[in-house]
C-alpha cells in the first residue's frame, strides 16, 4: 500500500518518518508556528518555568529512588545515606526539595496571571480547570513527599494530613485505617504513599500538563490585554497581526527567564537549602517518633493558607469537619472562576475599581493567610485567620456580582505594546 | 459512635494539641546564647573532632559520619586519624560508633541519643548554649541539672573543664543581659569550682566542638557553598548572553 | 514582523554563543546525575581491603576470603604443586601470563609475590562462574595431563594451579589477581597494592 506523501515535502529521514508520525507536524503546531501574542510581560515567564521544575522533579526523583527505601526502618537512614554516601547526592536531593518549593512559588505566580488577565475565561475555561486540576494532583503529590524522608515532621505530619479523613461522620475511623493500612501511620502508610509519590501522582500530573498545554494550543495564549489575536489575521498568510512564532521569540525569550529563575534557584539550592527551616524543617532530622510530637507542627509552607483557614474554622454540632470543608472547598472553588467572572472584558487593564481592588485585597490576603497559617495558634491568629477566610471566600462568591456591576474600559482592537 | 468521638477527640489533639505546644518553644523560657557556626573553619572544626572523640564519643555515636569522610574533609592524615581518634573502630570506613555497651539506658535512664544530626535537628545555637548551662542541683539523681534541657540525664561531661557552677541568685536580669550579647558579667550562673580552663577557653573549647557538630550534621556543606558560587557565575554568564540574544531575535518584532 | 536591519552574523554568534555556553552548563549539570551511579562511600566501605591471616593455612590447602563480594582464593602450594606449572605449561594458552590479567608487580613466572602462596580471584574468566579446586591428580576425565588445578562446572574451562587457563576451553584469559601485599610475613592484605610498588 502506498503511503500517502506528508504536506511538508520534508525528504531523507525526516520525511521517512514525517511519512509515518507527525514529527514536523508537532514541531510547527506546537513551536515553529505557533502564534502567540506579542505583548507577553513578566508574568508569562512562570508557565515555561513550572515545566522546567516538573522536568526537575521527575529527574532527580527517577535518582532518588534509585538510592531511597520506602521502608519505615530504613527511609530516614536512606536520606542521610544520600546526603552522605552517595556521590553528589546532597546536591540531587536538595535539587528535588528546593524544587519542591520552587513549583509552589512558580505555580502560585502562574496562577495569579490567570487571575490577572482572566486567561480562564471563553474559551479558556477548560485550560483552567486542568490547571486547577494540577494544582490538586500537585498538593497531593507534595504531601506524599513530605511524608518520605520519615522524619519526625514527616511522621506528625502525616498523621494530622490523614487524620482530617476521620472528620467524617460514621466512616471517619474506618477510613483513616484503611488509608494509613495500620492504626498509625507506619511501614505500610510510607510504603503506599511512596508509590502514589513516584508512580501515580507524577504519572497523572504529566497527562495533565499535557492536557493543559493542548488546550492552550488549541484555543491560543490570551495576553496582558485580554485581546484575541485571532480576531486580525494577516489576509495573505492567515498569521494573526499580533501574533509571533512561538519558536524562536518566546523560546529565546523564556531562556532568559530560565536562566534568571535558575539565579535564584541555585542561591537558595547551595546557600540555603533549608530556606530558613522552611523547605526543610528542623524537626524532620529527627527520626520519626511515635511518641514525641515535634514542639513546632506546621505544615510545609505551601499548605499555609490551607491549613490557617482549616484552623480558623471552629468546630460545631460535635464535629471538626467544618474546617476540612472549608478547605477543600477553598481549593474546589478554584474549578469554577470561569463561571464565575461575569466581567465583558478579560484583563485587569480594563476592569474596574473594583475588580481592581478585589484582587489587589485577595493576593494580599492570601500571602497573610498563608504567614498565619504557620503560626503558633492565638487568639490574634484565629481571628485573623477567620477575617482572612472568610475574604478569600469573599473574592469568588461575590465575583458575579462585583465583575457585573464594575465599569470597564474599552478593550482596543490590538495588543497595545 | 463512641469511636467518632474519640477520632474527633485524636483530631482536636492532633491539630490544636500539638500547636499549642508550639507556644512553650524557645526552650522552657530559657533564650539561646546565638553560635553562628564557622563552615570551613578547619583549625575549629578539628579540634571540635578532638574534643567530641575525647568527651562525646564514648556515650553519642555518630552513626552517618565515616572515619575516612571526617579525616578528607577536615584534612586531617590518616595516621593521626588512627591514633588520635579512632576509639571503636579500626576501619577507616566505619562510622563512628559508641564504645559503650547497650547496658547505658540503666546508668542515665535513657539511651544517649546519636548527635551526627543534632545541629540541624535542635540548631548550633541549642547545643553551643547546652553545654554551657549545667548547673548544679541537687535533687537530680545526677547532682546536675541543664537549664536549657531540664531533667536532662546526661551527666556534666566537661565539669573538669568547665568547673562547676550554681544559678545566680540574680537570674531574672543575668538572662536578660545575656540575651544581649553579655557575656559572663550577665551571666545566669556563677562559677562555683574553677575547672582547667579558663571560662574564655571554656567558650572556645566549646564553639569548637559546636563547629565540628555542624560540620558532621552535613559533611557536604562547605562543599556544596563554594560549587554553589561556581553555579552562580556560570548562570550570570548564561543569563546575559541569553538577554543579548533575546534581545537580537526581538528586533525582528515591531 | 520585518526582516530589516537584522546583522545576521551577530545573530548567528549570539545563537552558538548560548548554544555552547548552553550545552556546556548541561553537561556540567548532566555530571551529578551520572556520578551518583558510582559506587557510594557505604560500598566503598564494603569493598575495603580485607586482611587475612595466612599463618594458619596448611600446605596444599586453600583459604577463601570475600573482597568486594567476589571469593578471593589463597592457596598455599607446595613444592610439588610448584613443580607441576612447568609439567603443564604446553597444555597452557598464556603460560607466560602476557595477558594483564595480574597487577604489573606479579612478576614471578608461578604468578605470585611469595611462589608459596597464590592470591587470586575464585572467578572464572569465562562467564564469572567460581571454579572447583581439584588437586587431586591424575584426573583424566578432566585432561589427560592433569596435574591439579581449578575445573569450571558452569562450561568446563580449565585452569593450573596458577590460575592460567588451559587451551581450547571457553574461557579466554588467565584467572585475574587481585592487588594485594604482605603486612608482615604472614598477613594478607587484599584489595591494596604494596606500599612502594
Amino acid at each position: 500500500m502506498a503511503i500517502t506523501p506528508n504536506p511538508y515535502k520534508t525528504t531523507g529521514t525526516l520525511g521517512w518518518i514525517d511519512d509515518r508520525f507527525p514529527l514536523t507536524k508537532m514541531w510547527k503546531d506546537h513551536l515553529a508556528e505557533y502564534y502567540a501574542p506579542k505583548n507577553f510581560n513578566f508574568w508569562y515567564f512562570f508557565g515555561s518555568l513550572a515545566l522546567l521544575v516538573l522536568v526537575n522533579q521527575l529527574l532527580t526523583g527517577i535518582f532518588l529512588t534509585m538510592h531511597y527505601k520506602p521502608a519505615a526502618d530504613m527511609a530516614f537512614d536512606s536520606v542521610e545515606y544520600i546526603m552522605r554516601d552517595v556521590p553528589w547526592g546532597n546536591v540531587i536531593r536538595y535539587m528535588h526539595s528546593t524544587g519542591a518549593s520552587a513549583f509552589f512559588v512558580v505555580v502560585f505566580l502562574h496562577m495569579f496571571r490567570g487571575l490577572l488577565y482572566g486567561s480562564y475565561q471563553k474559551p479558556r475555561e477548560l485550560i483552567w480547570v486542568f490547571g486547577a486540576l494540577i494544582f490538586l494532583v500537585l498538593m497531593a503529590e507534595a504531601f506524599c513527599g513530605y511524608v518520605l524522608p520519615w522524619g519526625n515532621m514527616s511522621y506528625w505530619g502525616a498523621s494530622v494530613i490523614i487524620n482530617l479523613f476521620g472528620t467524617i461522620p460514621f466512616i471517619g475511623a474506618d477510613l483513616v485505617t484503611w488509608i494509613q493500612g495500620d492504626f498509625v501511620p507506619s511501614d505500610a502508610t510510607l510504603n503506599r504513599l511512596f508509590s502514589l509519590h513516584v508512580i501515580a501522582l507524577p504519572f497523572v500530573l504529566v497527562g495533565l500538563v499535557a492536557a493543559h498545554i493542548l488546550a492552550l494550543h488549541e484555543v491560543g495564549s490570551n495576553n496582558p490585554d485580554g485581546v484575541e489575536i485571532k480576531k486580525n489575521k494577516d489576509p495573505k498568510t492567515g498569521i494573526p497581526l499580533d501574533g509571533i512564532a512561538f519558536h524562536p521569540y518566546y523560546t529565546v525569550k523564556d531562556m532568559v527567564g530560565v536562566a534568571g529563575f535558575l539565579i535564584i534557584f541555585c542561591g537558595v539550592l547551595f546557600f540555603a537549602p533549608d530556606g530558613g527551616g522552611y523547605f526543610l524543617e528542623a524537626p524532620n532530622f529527627t527520626p520519626a517518633s511515635q511518641t514525641n510530637t515535634p514542639e513546632h507542627i506546621t505544615p510545609a509552607w505551601y499548605f499555609g493558607t490551607y491549613y490557617a483557614m482549616l484552623r480558623a474554622t471552629p468546630s460545631f454540632a460535635g464535629t471538626q469537619i467544618w474546617g476540612v470543608l472549608v478547605m477543600g472547598a477553598a481549593v474546589v472553588i478554584l474549578f469554577f472562576v470561569p463561571w464565575l467572572d461575569k466581567s465583558k472584558v478579560k484583563s485587569i487593564r480594563y476592569k474596574g475599581p473594583l475588580s481592581k481592588a478585589a484582587l489587589t485585597v485577595f493576593a494580599i490576603n492570601f500571602v497573610i493567610l498563608n504567614y498565619y497559617g504557620l503560626q503558633p495558634p492565638s487568639g490574634t491568629v484565629t481571628l485573623i485567620s477567620q477575617v482572612g477566610t472568610v475574604l478569600y471566600f469573599a473574592f469568588f462568591l461575590l465575583m458575579p456580582w462585583y465583575s457585573k456591576i464594575d465599569k470597564t474600559k474599552p478593550v482596543p482592537e490590538r495588543v497595545t505594546a | 459512635m463512641n469511636r467518632l468521638t474519640t477520632r474527633f477527640a485524636r483530631i482536636a489533639v492532633l491539630l490544636t494539641g500539638a500547636l499549642l505546644a508550639q507556644g512553650a518553644q524557645a526552650n522552657a523560657g530559657v533564650q539561646l546564647l546565638s553560635f553562628t557556626p564557622d563552615t570551613g573553619n578547619l583549625a575549629s572544626a578539628q579540634r571540635g573532632a578532638r574534643n567530641y572523640m575525647a568527651y562525646c564519643s564514648g556515650c553519642h555515636s555518630m552513626k552517618y559520619l565515616r572515619y575516612n569522610r571526617l579525616a578528607e574533609d577536615l584534612k586531617i592524615p590518616e595516621d593521626v586519624l588512627k591514633k588520635n581518634l579512632m576509639f571503636t573502630s579500626d576501619k577507616v570506613g566505619d562510622p563512628i560508633k559508641v564504645a559503650m555497651p547497650a547496658a547505658s539506658e540503666q546508668w542515665f535512664g535513657r539511651v544517649p541519643p546519636d548527635l551526627s544530626l543534632e545541629s540541624r535537628a535542635r540548631g548550633p545555637s541549642w547545643i553551643y548554649t547546652y553545654l554551657k548551662s549545667f548547673y548544679i542541683d541537687e535533687s537530680r539523681p545526677l547532682g546536675v541539672n541543664n537549664t536549657v534541657l531540664v531533667g536532662a540525664s546526661m551527666p556534666h561531661v566537661l565539669w573538669e573543664l568547665q568547673g562547676w557552677q550554681k544559678k545566680a541568685e540574680h537570674k531574672a536580669e543575668g538572662e536578660h543581659a545575656e540575651a544581649a550579647g553579655g557575656h559572663h558579667e550577665g551571666s545566669p550562673f556563677e562559677l562555683v569550682t574553677k575547672g582547667s580552663l579558663t571560662p574564655k577557653e571554656y567558650d572556645e573549647f566549646v564553639a569548637d566542638t559546636v563547629n565540628f557538630m555542624d560540620y558532621a550534621a552535613e559533611p557536604g556543606k562547605a562543599g556544596r557553598i563554594s560549587l554553589g558560587f561556581k553555579v552562580l557565575m556560570y548562570l550570570f554568564g548564561l543569563l546575559v548572553l541569553t538577554y543579548f540574544l533575546k534581545k537580537e531575535f526581538w528586533r525582528d518584532v515591531h | 514582523m520585518s526582516n530589516e536591519g537584522v546583522d545576521g552574523s551577530r545573530r548567528r554568534f549570539l545563537t552558538t554563543a548560548t548554544s555552547v555556553v548552553g550545552a556546556a552548563g548541561a553537561a556540567g549539570a548532566a555530571w551529578p546525575f551520572l556520578a551518583s551511579l558510582k559506587p557510594s562511600a557505604r560500598a566503598r566501605a564494603l569493598g575495603a581491603p580485607v586482611i587475612a591471616d595466612i599463618s594458619t593455612l596448611e600446605p596444599g590447602m586453600r583459604a577463601t576470603y570475600l573482597w568486594r563480594g567476589q571469593p578471593i582464593w589463597v592457596v598455599r602450594r607446595t613444592p610439588e604443586m610448584l613443580a607441576s606449572l612447568d609439567a603443564v605449561k604446553g597444555d597452557l594458552l598464556d603460560p607466560e601470563s602476557k595477558a594483564p590479567q595480574q597487577p604489573a608487580y606479579i612478576t614471578d613466572k608461578s604468578r605470585a609475590i611469595k611462589p608459596e602462596f597464590m592470591v587470586m580471584k575464585g572467578v572464572c574468566t569465562h562467564l564469572g562462574c567460581s571454579p572447583t579446586m581439584r588437586a587431586d591428580h591424575p584426573a583424566p576425565e578432566i585432561a589427560p595431563n592433569w596435574q591439579g588445578g581449578f575445573f569450571c562446572p558452569c562450561h568446563g574451562s580449565k585452569f593450573d594451579l596458577a590460575g592460567r587457563v588451559y587451551k581450547g576451553v571457553p574461557a579466554p584469559s588467565n584467572i585475574v589477581i587481585p592487588p594485594h601485599r604482605y603486612d608482615g610475613d604472614t598477613v594478607l592484605v587484599i584489595g591494596e597494592d604494596p606500599k612502594t610498588a
